[in-house]
Formats: C-alpha cells, structure tokens, sequence
C-alpha cells in the first residue's frame, strides 16, 4: 500500500482544481512570514505570478525591477550575496528562458540562493502561442550544475514546494502553470525536495508524471484498471535531483516505464529517467511529451489532445506499448 | 562599528607607488601564467589603487567584516589587477600570484568568488557586475537601512555594449541607489578594436546622465582626480554615481599603450623582464626626487 495520501475526488468529474500559480503566491506569503530575509523580485508580471500577494503584505520587500530579465536575476544574485533570500518570477518562456547565462555565472558558479520562478510554462499556456508556451525550461535548468529543479504537480505541492526552497539556501527553479488543473493531493501529503513519492500501486508498469501530467497519469492508470493492467504511477515534483531510488524500485518491479510531461522530452523528466535506466536498469521507456516541436494557439484542452497527453489518450499509448513484446513482461 | 576607516592616510605619491607595484605584480603574473590580459589591467591600476589602498572600508585579515564597502568587478578578465590590488593588501601572499590561471589555483581566469575569500561576485561574462551591485546597494539602503556602506562596481566600456548594464543602470537610478559608485573604465578598446568602430558609446557622459546618473568624467590615471571623483560620489546621496575614467590601455608599458592588440595576450617572460625594469626604474627615480 502506498501511504501518499490523495485527494478523495481525484477520480471524480468534481475534483477541484487551482492554477499551480496560486499556490506558489501562497507559499511566497508564508515563506515572507517565516523569515524576513525573503524578498521577492518581479518582471512586470507580479498579479500573474501571483507575487502579488507578498507584495501588498510585504510591500517593502518587494522590488519590481521593469521588463528586463537579465537584470531580475543578477539583481537578486546581488540580494542574495546581502543576505537575501530571493525570488525571481516571471513567465518561464522570459526567466529562465531569456537570462540562462546570467543564472549560471551569478546564481549557480556564484553560488547564491537565488529562487526562480517560471509561471505560465508549458502547453496549458494555451491562447498565448508556442513563444510563450515553455517547453523547454526543464532541460535548461536541469543541466546546470548546482541547480534545483521542481515541477509541482498540483498549487497545494506548488505551496509546499515553494516554503521548502525558501528554506533550502540553493538556486533553485520552481516550474508553475497558469491555467486551473485538478488538485489531487491533500496538505497532509507528503513534499520533499529530492523525493518522488507512489502514488498509486501496481506491478504492470510505471507511469512517471512531473507537474500538471501526474494528474492526468492517474486518470489513465485508472482506466488501465479496467482493461486488466495494473500501472503503478510515480509523482516526481523534483526533477533534479531525481528521486533515483524510487523510480528504479518501481521499475525492478514493473520491468517497463512510461514517462509524461509538459515539455520537451528531449533534456526534461524523459530525459533524466532514460539516462537513469540506460545506467541502471535498462528497461523499455515510453517518454510521452513534446518531441522536438513548437505549441501553438489553442484551448489547453486542444492542446494536451492534439499532443496525445490527456488521460485518455496517456492510457491508450501507454497500453499500446504493452503490447510491444519487449515492453511488457505480462504477455 | 569595529574601526569606521581601516586605511591608513597614504599620500598621493605612495599611492602611485603602489600602482606602479601592481602593473609589476600584473606583468609577473601574466608572462608566468602565458595567458590573459594585459592592457585593461595596466590600466585600471590606478582606479583599484585607489580603491584597495584608499577609499574602500574593507579588512583583509577579514574579507566578511560585515561593516565592509563592496567591491564588484564585472569586466572579469581584468582579473590580474583585482588579484594584485587583493594580495599587495594582504588577502593572501604575494607569492600565490605566480599561480594565476593553474590548475588548482585560488585564482581563477576569471574570479570565481566561491574560490578566494575577498571576491563578492564571480564575472567573466560580460555586463552582470552593475546588476549585482545595485542588488546589494538596494539591500544596504532600502532594506537593512545601513548608510555607512558603499557598493563600487568597476566595468569596461567595450561591456557596456551590454543591454543588462542598461536595465542595471534604469533599476539603480528608479531606486536612488546612492551607495552605488560605478566606474567605467574608458579606455576606447575591445578584442575587436577601437570601442568607436566596433559599437559607438558616443556620448557616455549624455547617456549616463540621461539614465539618471550622477556623471563624472576624470582622468582615470591620475589617483588625486580619482580620489576627489570618489568623494564626489559619495556626497551625492540621492543617484548613484558613475565615474568615467579615461584610462590609457597598457598603461605604463609604452609599447602596448593604446594598442588593442594587447587586449587579450599576456607579455613574454622577456617582454615582461624588460618592462618590469623599466617601472622598476620609473618609481625609483621618483623615490630619489
């Protein structure tokens, strides 16, 4: 029995949803009360990121430094050689997406806790287009050295995630969503920098989700169910570093996995896991994300349909590769 | 406050002393270590002379003195000077300067704070010193509300083709960051050539002012016009300020002088054993008059 507990509606049509953004603007609040050496920097986007809720309590610790990216995270890294401990936010497609060296030399080789937040990544940017859908922040976060990398999957782990980087004195990348998606875990589930967590038992394959695409994982290990397979699925909010012992004991057991994200799968959870079991335990992979493309205009919904990543199509996907023999050990 | 000014009252001719001390100190190192700059470093010596031995509020013996001034060097590749200036103050032993560029050394290519207690920043890549510095201006004003400190930035003028100086420059002056004394070290050279032809600054001192700034202009060469730039600076409370210095690239050397060639070489162990002799002989015949 896996003891993460989830939200009892996860299954359910009704199940509650919250953009991720939000719960990372209730974090930041919490984070500012805890400790006065927070402050929280923002690129002209402070009501989107949702660092508008520190910056009407803590208005003075709260600096807008203008649409100007490369200057919000060498700023902070001044900040943070003071004594600061701050947060950088702005849409993933512009922090990291725009200033990548400057986090490298005045964050990570420099070595200062500068926290930075990509709002808005991923498809379920939706109407905006493929410039502001970032997909490829995981990889570029991921690759650099001394860097922290979280993928929240629902704004109640967004929250935790947010108050566990506030505390943990390293550069680190917290990936947030505009967009409402279902909450499926409970504030009493667990949130550990470094840790991916089972969320649900089974011994068929392993369903590895980061961010919003744990959820729809879930949903499609649920219809698997029904069609006789037994899919175990593994949250991994921390992509870097990833939770190793965890995944690989999922797969010694399931002997096959599946990875989905919200991103290039090429450098992102796709990326880490292969190299993981490539290295380890070489099993059949399935990395289900963007491959080597742009987003484009639409809903989220025709988004994650036209990419093949509801919880429908994860389940058909996932059950067609099953039937590859080398990927299933049930046939 | 342990000791509100640790430097001793040195006079104009000791400083320009020791000037001369760290181009010896920058060549030795250069010629040993067979690659780097060479001509940024001659010629900031007076403006980190000035700095080190003068101006700033800092504490070798302990580089986190919590009531220090900061000193940022965003043209990273200028490295030898900064690295003299730290060991002829007593950061760490004159000796360790041979080890400049070597595997396994203190000091890195570029510095790397992480590495040598007394760096507050690690640069190289160009054009991310101003951001840092305002940063830590803004916490030392706004923040921790501590008017004793001063934050000072050095930068080249070929790096401020840079568009993350200019969002630096728009940020310090929004905020009145008034501890923030920037020097731009003019010296009319990048690797490519003259600064004019490769992206034209023009007028800095319009462009300066114009961001918000408190400009001066000065000849970056002369300590005593440095020195009174700097009190200059630190009487203007309400902008930062920016100090132009016009430096003489290779100053000091009169065969690499204004040349961009030297840019980014090092001088050969006999290039650097004639020059060196001749600054030798330069501040002895000074001691004698």
């Amino acid at each position: 029995m896996t003891s993460y507990p989830l939200d009892p509606d996860t299954y359910d049509a009704a199940v509650r949803r919250e953009p991720i953004r939000m719960g990372f603007g209730r974090g930041l609040l919490e984070a500012g009360r805890q400790d006065g050496s927070v402050v929280a920097l923002c690129a002209d986007l402070a009501e989107s990121t949702q660092m508008g809720l520190f910056a009407r309590a803590f208005p003075e610790r709260f600096i807008e430094v203008g649409i100007a990216e490369q200057n919000l995270v060498t700023v902070a890294a001044g900040m943070a050689r003071a004594g600061k401990t701050p947060f950088t936010s702005s849409y993933a497609a512009f922090s990291p997406g725009r200033c990548w060296e400057q986090i490298k030399t005045t964050a990570c080789i420099n070595e200062q806790p500068v926290k930075i937040i990509g709002s808005h990544a991923g498809l379920i940017t939706g109407p905006d287009g493929a410039t502001h859908q970032m997909l490829e922040d995981i990889a570029l976060m991921r690759v650099m050295p001394g860097m922290i990398v979280i993928c929240p999957g629902d704004s109640i782990e967004a929250e935790k995630a947010t108050l566990a980087i506030a505390k943990n004195g390293l550069p680190s990348y917290l990936r947030v969503a505009r967009d409402a998606t279902p909450i499926f875990s409970t504030p009493e589930s667990p949130f550990d920098i470094g840790r991916a967590y089972v969320l649900r038992e089974g011994t068929d394959i392993t369903l590895i989700g980061t961010g919003t695409l744990t959820y729809q994982l879930l949903i499609a290990a649920h219809i698997l169910e029904g069609r006789g397979i037994a899919a175990e699925v593994v949250h991994a909010p921390t992509i870097k570093p990833l939770d190793e012992e965890t995944i690989l004991a999922s797969v010694a057991k399931t002997g096959a996995a599946v990875s989905a994200e919200e991103g290039q799968v090429a450098g992102g959870l796709g990326g880490a896991v292969a190299e993981l079991l490539c290295e380890k335990l070489p099993a059949p992979l399935l990395r289900l994300g963007v491959n080597d493309r742009y987003g484009e205009s639409g809903t989220p919904g025709e988004l994650m349909e036209t990419f093949g990543l509801t919880g429908d199509q994860l389940a058909v996907r996932t059950a067609e590769f099953l039937q590859r023999p080398s990927a299933s050990r049930r046939v | 406050m342990t000791d509100p000014q640790p430097q001793k009252p040195r006079t104009i001719e000791e400083l320009e002393g020791i000037a001369n001390e760290l181009r010896v100190s920058v060549l030795d190192m250069l010629a040993k270590a067979g690659s780097g700059h060479s001509a940024g470093p001659l010629g900031m010596a007076e403006i980190l002379t000035v700095l080190y031995f003068r101006c700033m509020r800092h504490d070798p013996k302990d580089p986190d003195w919590p009531d220090r001034d900061i000193f940022m060097l965003s043209n990273g590749h200028t490295a030898p000077i900064l690295y003299a200036a730290m060991a002829h103050s007593g950061y760490f032993p004159l000796s360790e300067l041979d080890t400049l560029r070597r595997f396994g050394s203190r000091l890195q290519g570029h510095p790397e704070r992480r590495s040598l207690p007394g760096l507050e920043n690690t640069s190289g890549p160009l054009g991310e010193g101003l951001s840092q510095g305002a940063g830590y201006a803004y916490v030392l004003r706004h923040l921790d509300r501590n008017p004793q400190r001063f934050v000072y930035v050095v930068m080249g003028d070929g790096e401020i083709d840079e568009g993350n100086v200019w969002e630096a420059a728009m940020f310090a002056a929004k905020y009145h960051l008034g501890n923030l004394v920037a020097f731009v070290d003019r010296n009319f050279i990048q690797i490519d050539g003259s600064t004019e032809d490769v992206m034209p600054l023009g007028d800095l001192t319009g462009k300066w002012r114009t961001f918000g700034w408190h400009v001066l202009e000065v000849d970056g060469n002369n300590v005593g016009a440095l020195i009174e730039a700097v009190a200059l600076a630190k009487a203007v409370t309400d902008r930062p300020t920016v100090i132009i210095a016009n430096t003489v690239p290779g100053k000091g050397v009169k065969y690499m002088e204004y040349d961009y060639a030297w840019h980014g070489k090092p001088p050969t162990a006999q290039q650097a054993r004639e020059w060196i002799a001749v600054l030798t002989n330069t501040s002895m015949e000074k001691e004698d008059a």
